[in-house]
């Protein structure tokens, strides 16, 4: 909460990975996790003469994110150098692009407190990420891995455009949906495929002029995001309150200690002398390529939920559920594909499916239950094959044991339901049971309850009650037999 | 015939009717280095044994009857600039003093691959910045005319290895006039490419919008050979044309019929040394009586070159030398540092000359912030206006025609405490660089000190072709090409 009086300004930069499986500017793999120094070439570690060339997988992946959020996507787009001195940036400067982004404008929707908002962006653009310098003070040392130099980024520059750090988790959270559903990145913030910086200042409320502004980096988990911002915002605030003054400084966010600690100065600020990359030419997006990118774009996450809302009557807790990855709502669609009606799709999958997976820390493609199969056992419901009750039973042996939902009722037997069996059972059931018979003939209804048990007792269970009702009706009406 | 003064041409045929063995040449070519010592001082690292095995080689390979490549026999130097795989490349440099490249350029390779056989590398100004050699951190390298003076710059070893019978043919770099001006010091024939018609891939960037690589011969045929093979796109170089190369080779003999050579009277003003002047002049009266047309031409914006050429030059320069930080490769300083910043600026200031510093800091101010615009930004748009003079220019003429440089080789030490006197020398080869177009030096005559002087031809983008002809056919109509060092008629 913001203190009575006092209004925030928030913009963020997100940088994200983008899934490629080489860097922005050489072959050298990117991938995660190898040991130190492994993924490098003459180009990662800037050895002399070496030049770069870029990765086309990249600039599409970036196109995609700019056409998803409705960005300006720039068929010409250039790179710069921004220069700083850095033990992990191997050239004394970090290709980006400055002058020229590759995207411009364009806006994050998300949902604060039930209402839609769109954030405004600035821009996207392209840019190779460092290395990596970790500090041993014990041994009094630094070292150095290149691994992560190189790899592709794109920087998303939002405009200052959130008041609160429920509004900056929001837009963190909508803008990873989209760089996952997009394919453009894992978006794996464990791994730093997808990392937070925020600008943020306060101001008393009505004033027109934006409040010094500090910028904090490195917070890199949407848990931390909204902890690091509001404790800017109550430190700016205090310090203000206390006939202070609030400095423009690059801060630190520390997740351990949960406080951010300042880092350097607006004096002590790199001037990074951009200039354009001499040796790199202008990107150039034909016009059937750029066509290509846009026209490949897959169901946004938010379209995809009003659609489910609309066109399959979901609720919208329901929609939204189903729609917070790509994977959970292309099974969901899976399911309803097999001619499962969509709210009994959605019952399962929200009562008992990602239950269970949520419970064993599982992602939906990692279900041992397909949609197909999951689709076959609710078609075995349908059909009355199988009791509620069993259904959940088999489910159960689906989930642990990877048999399908017909190799279960198959085994374990299924509900007595052929009215021919079921006949021959009563037939059975009435022939031993003359004096009763004759009884239930005369009028005593309440004998239907005994040969209703008696059938029951022969099937062990299993025959569909509705189905012996009936058989006992017809074999005991009028007559005899 | 003696190998080491030898065309291309002949040591082929001396080879392929068996009068000469690869062995022969590279064996020839140790001897003229070893022979000289250290006192020109043209290489900075040899590469003897590896010559020599490769020289058995191409001999076994050829008894065999296999199939050989271009260049195979002979002997190359290439310029320290150019990254040469397991075989140190310094720029001339302490910074890369104990450098060995786990690459090639592409340009090596290509040599590699055609058989040449490579004796070392080749001494220049540290990063390719000077024009006298004198900047290279490992000693001067002479002029084998008179071993008192510079023999030019950068690329001051290619030119004097090559004039001195070291090798038959070699590499260097061009940037504001790095391969004409030592061409024109050292009496040999010099070609700058179109800019992006050579890889620059494995090449050590000075100025990479202007940096090229060329060939150096004692004839425009040995130059055009060497073209032949390291010409053409390479995916490795984002700024390398893709224009199809083709042969220059076949096309050298077309002849000057009807050529209009442009004459630049911004090329012709003050400051070009008299005797200079006379030999050029000469030259082209020459090609004149032998048909060719002579047409004044203007290019007004020359006198900004210099200017422009030095704030885009140092500012991709100081971006380019940022990665000699002293972290992964190169000189790191030997002393105790407190930090990272520390050990950075130590080790720079350990491992680069005054020249490099020079530059950098240089370049490092017009890039500031503030100082942008009024720099960097401007020079961009001079140098769009000193493109379009010479393209307004080819609109009257062919091919333009001006000295390579304004003096002949000066003596050592000269302009050491004058950088500003040595930077103004290259006016006339800078323009060229700055529009990107070919251009080369060839000899047209000695100064009445018997040193070289050297006739510059520059053309439109891509006409290499043009210029090879134009200066083969001088060079079938002169002996300026024929003159050897003292000491050089052996």
């Amino acid at each position: 909460m913001i203190p009575e009086g006092w209004e925030a300004v928030i913009g963020l930069e997100i940088h994200v990975q983008l899934a490629t499986s080489s860097k922005l500017f050489t072959s050298a793999a990117h991938r995660y996790g190898d040991s130190p120094n492994e993924n490098v070439d003459p180009v990662v570690l800037g050895m002399p003469g070496v030049l770069p060339v870029l990765n086309k997988r990249a600039v599409e992946l970036a196109m995609r994110v700019g056409f998803a959020l409705d960005c300006e996507v720039h068929q010409t787009s250039r790179f710069d150098r921004k220069h700083y001195f850095y033990a992990d940036l191997p050239k004394g400067y970090q290709i980006t692009q400055q002058l020229a982004p590759i995207c411009t404008g364009g806006a994050v929707v998300a949902t604060v407190d039930g209402v839609e908002r769109a954030f405004k962006l600035n821009r996207i653009h392209l840019e190779e990420d460092a290395g990596k310098t970790i500090h041993d003070g014990r041994r009094g040392i630094s070292l150095v891995d290149y691994n992560r130099a190189g790899v592709p980024l794109i920087e998303v520059v939002s405009e200052p455009d959130m008041r609160t750090s429920e509004e900056a988790v929001a837009f963190m959270k909508a803008l990873h949906q989209v760089v996952v559903a997009t394919g453009s990145s894992h978006g794996d913030m464990e791994k730093g495929n997808f990392r937070c910086d925020a600008n943020v200042s306060v101001r008393p409320v009505g004033q027109t002029e934006l409040g010094t502004r500090t910028e904090m980096k490195n917070i890199n988990s949407f848990r931390f995001v909204g902890r690091a911002i509001s404790s800017e915002i109550h430190r700016q605030i205090d310090l203000i309150e206390d006939g202070g003054k609030v400095v423009q400084e690059t801060r630190l966010w520390d997740d351990e200690a949960g406080m951010s600690r300042a880092m350097r100065s607006k004096e002590e600020a790199h001037d990074y002398r951009y200039f354009p990359d001499p040796d790199l030419m202008a990107v150039e997006v034909d016009d059937a390529t750029y066509e290509r990118i846009r026209s490949s774009l897959p169901e946004l996450p938010r379209a995809r939920q009003k659609r489910f809302e609309e066109e399959l009557s979901l609720s919208s807790y329901d929609a939204a559920l189903l729609t917070q990855s790509r994977a959970r709502a292309d099974y969901f669609e899976g399911v309803i594909a097999a001619g499962i009606e969509a709210k009994v799709a959605a019952n399962w999958m929200a009562g008992e499916l990602l239950g269970r997976l949520n419970k064993e820390d599982k992602d939906i493609d990692e279900s041992p239950v397909s949609a197909s199969a999951l689709a076959e056992l609710l078609r075995l419901l349908h059909e009355g094959k199988l009791s509620g009750k069993m259904g959940k039973k088999a489910f159960s042996a689906m989930m642990d044991e990877g048999v399908s939902a017909s190799a279960w009722l198959k085994s374990n037997g299924g509900q007595i339901t052929d009215p021919a069996i079921i006949a021959e059972i009563v037939e059975r059931v009435v022939a031993t049971h003359p004096g009763q018979a004759v009884e239930f003939r005369a009028g005593k209804e309440q004998l239907m309850g005994f040969f209703v048990g008696q059938v029951m007792k022969e099937t062990r269970g299993k025959a569909n009650p509705q189905a012996v009702n009936a058989a006992l009706r017809a074999a005991l009406k009028g007559g005899t037999s | 015939m003696n190998p080491s003064w030898a065309t291309i041409a002949d040591l082929q045929e001396a080879f392929r009717t068996g009068k000469l063995k690869a062995i022969d040449t590279v064996q020839a070519a140790f001897d003229a280095v070893e022979s000289d010592g250290q006192d020109l001082n043209a290489w900075t690292a040899l590469n003897r044994d590896a010559a020599f095995e490769k020289a058995d080689a191409i001999d076994r390979r050829r008894q065999a009857g296999d199939a050989l490549g271009p260049l195979a026999g002979i002997p190359v130097g290439i310029k320290d600039m150019i990254c040469t795989r397991g075989l140190k490349t310094t720029a001339a440099s302490r910074m890369l003093e104990n450098f060995i490249p786990p690459y090639d350029a592409t340009v090596t390779s290509k040599l590699r691959e055609s058989d040449a056989l490579l004796i070392g590398k080749l001494n220049q100004d540290e990063f390719a910045f000077g024009s006298s050699n004198e900047s290279s951190a490992f000693g001067p390298c002479k002029n084998p005319f008179d071993r008192t003076r510079v023999p030019g710059g950068s690329s001051g070893g290619s030119a004097a290895a090559v004039a001195a019978g070291h090798c038959t043919v070699s590499l260097g770099t061009d940037t504001g006039g790095s391969i004409r001006q030592p061409a024109s010091f050292c009496g040999v024939f010099g070609l700058k490419p179109t800019y992006g018609r050579v890889s620059r891939y494995g090449v050590v960037a000075f100025a990479s919008s202007l940096d090229q690589v060329g060939p150096l011969g004692r004839t425009v045929e040995d130059a055009a050979r060497v073209f032949d093979v390291i010409g053409g796109h390479d995916p490795k170089d984002s700024t390398s044309l893709k224009t199809p190369f083709t042969s220059v080779l076949s096309t050298l003999n077309r002849g000057i019929t009807g050529l209009r050579i442009g004459v630049p009277k911004e090329y012709f003003s003050e400051g070009l040394d008299p005797s200079v002047e006379t030999s050029v002049k000469a030259a082209l009266s020459l090609m004149e009586r032998s048909g060719a047309t002579l047409v004044p031409i203007s290019l007004p914006h020359t006198r900004y070159a210099v200017a422009t050429y030095y704030v885009l030059a140092t500012a991709e320069a100081s971006s380019n030398l940022g990665r000699y930080d002293g972290v992964r490769y190169g000189h790191r300083t030997p002393r105790h540092v407190d930090s990272l910043e520390d050990l950075i600026a130590q080790s720079r200031s350990e491992g680069l000359g005054d020249e490099a510093k020079r530059r950098i800091i240089l370049g490092t101010y017009v890039l500031s912030s503030g100082y942008y615009d009024a720099y960097y930004l401007k020079a961009q748009k001079v140098r769009t206006l000193i493109k379009q003079d010479f393209e307004k220019a080819y609109a009257q003429c062919d091919i333009i025609a001006a000295a390579t440089s304004p003096v002949s080789a000066f003596p050592l030490g000269d302009h050491l405490d004058d950088p500003l006197k040595m930077y103004l020398m290259d006016i006339l080869t800078i323009p060229a660089s700055l529009a990107g177009l070919p251009c080369a030096s060839q000899a047209c005559g000695l100064d009445p000190s018997g040193l070289p002087i050297g006739l510059q031809w520059i053309a439109p983008p891509l006409q290499e072709e043009r210029i090879l002809q134009t200066a083969h056919f001088f060079e079938s109509q002169t002996d300026h090409h024929r003159h050897r060092p003292p000491g050089g008629e052996r």
